[in-house]
């Protein structure tokens, strides 16, 4: 085993190459493995929401549970983070929890694609949820909106300052909404398949990178969900934000 | 493992050449997700959510009204059963009066049946005695009379009766 070290070439980012699935090169068009995952994501999602809860029983049974639990979950943030007013937008924010939710999850199983480890389609979602906000914001108060910038609590001197600072931590939200998700995601997974790699390399110890690996694999649902609500409660943050912008 | 020429030494993440079919494919996927999720899951999940709370409002509300009703039961059952017993009380009451009256008559009956047996009773007896005591003095006179006979005196009727109705008064 020692001996098949020229072999072992652990290639941790390989499973996050975008692949055309019926071979040829990858166009803006060409259903990939992006095309795939986004769809399994879809359909578990539908799963969950519409043929769990299809019984529409007055005492639910367990898809129906879960199902109505998830929407009183999210709509329960929507309403204590964004305020009463946020409600309408809480299919929007649910669309959002529910893709970035079971595209983590998905993600774990063995071969899978993890849509969200991609940096592209997190910002996508980011830089989406920062435009509509932004703009909402302006809709809704006009110039008053600008109002979230200027701390009128702080002395009258340091606010041109404070202003400068919050419209920079203003801006580099979406870097850091995408970045964070896409980045426990790829780390996550890249590290499994280094320790998975381990176990061929380890020889007799090879129990040992499968006791990592299976361990890793724990926190990494764990993160999956965790970050899944984060990107959400964080979208709530922003859309109270731009509904409330007074501090 | 086969190295592929698009894969490069980097990461995937930054092969700028897939973002065009990555956004295309979210984009897409975004919004069939959204139209499942706000025209047939949310919808559908509200509506049983505000059909449970409508039915668990309007339960707690018929319990409500049942428990009123039971307590309304209660007491009119109680009231009743208060007026049964302060009736059934009256007409003991009436029941004793009325034994009580026609118990005194009969008392009073039959006292006087027992006083006018025992006035005959009494003059019976007295007639008895009376009878006795004439029959004691007519036997004695007689009596006296042969004795008197018997010693050879002369026997006046009269006086020896006379005699004899004195000593018995006398010795009675």
């Amino acid at each position: 085993m020692a001996g098949e070290n020229s072999g072992l070439v652990i290639k941790p980012m390989d499973q996050f190459q975008v692949k055309a699935l019926f071979g040829g090169d990858v166009n803006w068009y060409t259903p990939t493995n992006v095309t795939l995952w986004m769809a399994l994501t879809i359909l578990a999602a539908t799963a969950l929401m519409v043929y769990g809860a299809r019984g529409r029983a007055l005492v639910p049974n367990r898809g129906q549970s879960a199902a109505e639990m998830t929407y009183g979950f999210i709509y329960k943030m929507v309403e204590d983070v964004a305020g009463k007013d946020a409600v309408r937008f809480f299919p929007h924010i649910f669309t959002l929890f529910m893709f970035v939710f079971f595209a983590n999850i998905l993600g774990l199983i063995p071969f899978a694609f993890t849509t969200t480890s991609h940096i592209a389609v997190t910002a996508v979602l980011a830089l989406t949820v920062f435009f509509s906000v932004t703009a909402l914001g302006f809709i809704l108060h006009g110039t008053k909106f600008l109002g979230l910038f200027w701390i009128s609590s702080a002395p009258l001197a340091l606010r041109p300052v404070l202003a400068l600072i919050e419209l920079i931590s203003y801006c580099v939200r979406p870097v850091s909404h995408s970045i964070r998700l896409a980045g426990a995601m790829m780390a996550g997974h890249a590290v499994a398949k280094v320790f998975a790699g381990f176990t061929a390399a380890m020889g007799a110890a090879f129990f040992l990178p499968i006791l990592a690996v299976t361990a890793l694999y724990a926190l990494e649902l764990l993160v999956a969900v965790i970050q899944a609500y984060v990107f959400t409660i964080l979208t709530c943050v922003y859309l109270k934000d731009a509904l409330h912008p007074s501090h | 493992m086969a190295d592929n020429a698009a894969s490069g030494p980097g990461m995937p993440q930054l092969d700028i050449t897939t973002f065009s079919n990555q956004i295309f494919w979210l984009v897409v996927a975004m919004v069939v997700l959204y139209f499942i999720m706000s025209r047939m899951a949310l919808p559908r999940i509200a509506a049983v959510l505000a059909d449970r709370r409508g039915t668990i409002t309007s339960d707690i509300a018929i319990a409500e009204e049942l428990k009123l009703k039971a307590q309304a039961a209660e007491e009119a059952y109680r009231k009743a059963l208060a007026e049964a017993r302060a009736e059934a009380g009256r007409i003991i009451e009436a029941a004793k009066v009325e034994m009580q009256v026609e118990l005194d008559g009969q008392m009073a009956k039959a006292e006087a049946e027992i006083a006018a047996r025992t006035a005959e009773s009494e003059r019976r007896i007295r007639e008895i005695r009376d009878s006795a005591m004439d029959m004691v003095s007519d036997v004695s006179k007689d009596a006296t009379k042969d004795i008197l006979e018997l010693f050879g005196a002369k026997v006046d009727a009269r006086s020896v009766n006379a005699a004899v109705a004195a000593r018995l008064k006398g010795g009675a």
